[in-house]
């Protein structure tokens, strides 16, 4: 196990790596060694095949998206309608869901891998013009993209006739301003046409049918493209020999918090459980300072919360949807018995209200209620009425039951993912999520700070050690 | 005079031409304006609008809903202090604490000498690294009170200028697309015909 202090964060561990094989080299953002390191070779073999060939090879090994909804790369290029031109890539590069680090590490440390997933896209899936954006704060992607661009422009790996073939595609660098919800597709797509990033009303405007300037439009993730070159030069049995039959392949996954080794791995789908991210070690080594683990958010600050008791299960979406929660876009939150329950929620439900694009009512309102009522609880001035007051808020933004997982000491069987939702995109309910998590699997802790109006300043979420 | 200069005309017109609709370089050549200027003033707003082709009430209904824009001069570094959960759980409201202390700012505000603005900002996507900030988008991880004095000491003597540039700067490189290797941006009415290399055969 080694980490690297030109790759921040990231934990290399002695397992498949798929996309992050060149993190290890200092200088793994050059074309120079990228080209020593089999760049590009997949590019050129893709291009020996016809264009169905290499969507056919991407649908067979089955390549989830990673940005969080895990959908199938493969299928969602096939639905893209026939015969309607030109049809584009966008690839979502905003990530910003809180607990989230990965596409930020691959586009910085190894631009040109996710150059070459793109160009694959494209040519698999008959699109003409890729748009790359990337999130406005990320100075220092975008510079490292923007240098790999030039390099494959220059080398001909990109634009008119590629490697002398009949392949054409320009790849444009282009980059957010700070707006969350642009990590939702048609508020992406919104973006790139120059306008207020607010999601669309789905249906009709699914991107694959109606998407950029109204022509169909595939959006895929950093890391999912990441994944294509691998793919295309090892073959699918390779790729699918990773991980399980439904979640083949790796995945980068961010823990943070408590853990005595906050870190990015690049852990084999499907088997890997919470047990060994959090307590293995080859990946976190346990909670810090020995203290006893109280919760922990398992997919990125939308997702419903876990306790001890979710520990064993795998990193597999179709068991992690029914005991409540989601994967979302691999991001665990790891939370110690020291933690301030109440005011760790409060700092995702203020996150979600403060994203809120302001389109839909119950998020906008909603969020911004939600966020002003546990405000009053944490600070102590909150009462009894307030807590009532926080579920029917969160009710209208998400009517009926609410996800959560099972808890055998408070007597509690799972509610399964998803949630009904009364807003176009998941920033609404997810203002929700981490206070019904909170309330559900902690009342006590809240009933405190209203019977006996604990007062603490919010500052103390949690301490630095 | 806040309008794009000259050579700042030259690389908009050349960001626009790769979109197959002007608009679409909107967010982009804000950020240029703001390269330019700090921030973004009225004049530059009509300006971008006469640029792409929309009125400059369209610039200014995109350009606020994006929070790194800026409408009002910040100061020469703009200090996001993340608080976001993983943050938060390792302490960052302590360091906005301190960091209130040390510069003598609320957060939100600019110190007298317009050097530093202080800002709460969400989710910096380095949550391993907690606490986080970034100044003028460029990371600091890890970061304790006397890390934050440092870094204010730093950036006042001027020694982390290379690094980090002033506010309004983010990538260092452009992408530039030679004339003879672009395949060149089309409106999509004007595309008929699918893409050639889906010919059912290979393309090498």
């Amino acid at each position: 196990m080694s980490s690297y202090p030109h790759a921040p964060g990231f934990v290399a561990g002695d397992r498949p790596k798929v996309v992050t094989s060149r993190f290890e080299y200092t200088d793994s953002f050059t074309i120079e060694r990228y080209l020593a390191t089999d760049g590009y070779a997949a590019l050129r073999k893709a291009l020996s095949k016809p264009a169905a060939d290499i969507h056919e090879e991407v649908k067979g090994a089955t390549v989830l998206g990673r940005g969080g909804a895990g959908f199938p790369a493969g299928t969602k290029w096939g639905l893209t309608p026939q015969q309607v031109w030109p049809r584009y890539l966008v690839v979502n590069g905003d990530e910003s869901e809180p607990g989230t680090y990965k596409d930020r590490l691959l586009m910085e440390r190894d631009p040109h891998q996710l150059i070459e997933g793109c160009l694959i896209a494209c040519y698999a899936a008959g699109l003409s013009q890729c748009f790359l954006y990337i999130r406005g704060e990320m100075a220092l992607a975008q510079e490292r993209v923007a240098t790999a661009l030039n390099e494959a422009y220059a080398a001909g790996y990109v634009g008119k006739n590629i490697l002398g073939s009949k392949f054409s595609v320009d790849i444009v660098l282009h980059w957010g301003a700070g707006a969350y919800v642009v990590g939702e597709e048609t508020a992406l797509i919104e973006s790139l046409e120059g306008n207020r990033g607010m999601p669309r009303l789905k249906p009709p405007f699914f991107p694959a049918a109606n998407g950029l300037y109204g022509q169909p439009t595939i959006v895929n993730n950093v890391e999912t493209l990441a994944n294509l070159p691998w793919l295309i030069r090892n073959g699918v049995e390779a790729y699918t020999a990773i991980g399980t039959k439904t979640s083949p392949g790796t995945r980068m996954v961010a823990v943070s918090g408590h853990v005595k080794r906050p870190g990015v791995y690049e852990i084999i789908n499907g088997t890997t459980t919470f047990r060994d991210l959090i307590f293995g070690e080859e990946f976190c080594g346990g909670i810090r300072n020995g203290n006893k683990l109280k919760a922990f958010v398992p997919g990125g600050g939308s997702a419903p919360w876990f306790t001890p008791d979710q520990l064993d299960l795998p990193f597999e979406a179709s068991q992690v949807g029914p005991a409540g929660s989601m994967l979302g876009s691999g991001a665990i939150m790891v939370m110690d018995e020291t933690t301030d329950i109440p005011a760790a929620a409060l700092t995702l439900t203020h996150f979600y209200a403060h994203e809120s694009c302001g389109k839909c009512t119950p998020c906008r309102e909603g969020g911004t209620w939600l966020e002003r009522i546990l405000t009053r609880v944490v600070n102590g001035t909150g009462t009894d009425a307030d807590l009532q007051q926080l579920i029917e808020v969160g009710t209208s933004i998400c009517p009926g039951d609410f996800p959560h997982a099972s808890n055998e000491a408070l007597g509690l069987s799972a509610v399964p993912f998803p949630y009904k939702m009364t807003t176009i995109c998941f920033v609404g309910p997810s203002a929700y999520a981490p206070i019904h998590s909170a309330l559900t699997l902690f009342r006590s802790e809240f009933e405190a700070r209203v019977t006996k109006r604990i007062t603490i300043p919010v500052t103390a979420v949690g301490a630095a050690s | 005079m806040s309008r794009l200069t000259d050579a700042n005309v030259v690389i908009a017109k050349e960001i626009i031409g790769r979109y197959p609709r002007p608009k679409s370089a909107l967010v982009p050549l804000l950020h240029l304006s703001q390269e330019q200027n700090g921030y973004i003033t009225r004049e530059a707003m009509v300006h971008l609008g006469e640029l792409v082709g929309v009125t400059s009430a369209e610039v200014y209904g995109t350009a606020t809903f994006y929070e790194m824009f800026r409408f009002e001069p910040v100061g020469k570094y703009l200090i996001n202090m993340c608080g976001t959960m993983s943050c938060a759980l390792m302490g960052a409201g302590e360091l906005m604490h301190h960091a209130e202390h040390k510069l003598g700012v609320k957060a939100g505000g600019t110190t007298a000498d317009g050097m530093f603005t202080l800002a709460h900002a969400e989710c910096q996507a380095a949550c391993t690294e907690a606490p986080t900030l970034q100044v003028n988008y460029r990371y600091r991880f890890h970061v304790t009170p006397t890390d934050f004095d440092n870094l204010v000491d730093d950036l006042r003597a001027g020694k982390l200028a290379d690094e980090i540039p002033a506010h309004g700067v983010l990538a260092k490189v452009r992408q530039r697309i030679p004339a003879d290797k672009g395949v060149g941006a089309v409106a999509p009415e004007d595309v008929t015909e699918g893409p050639a290399w889906l010919d059912g055969k290979p393309a090498l």
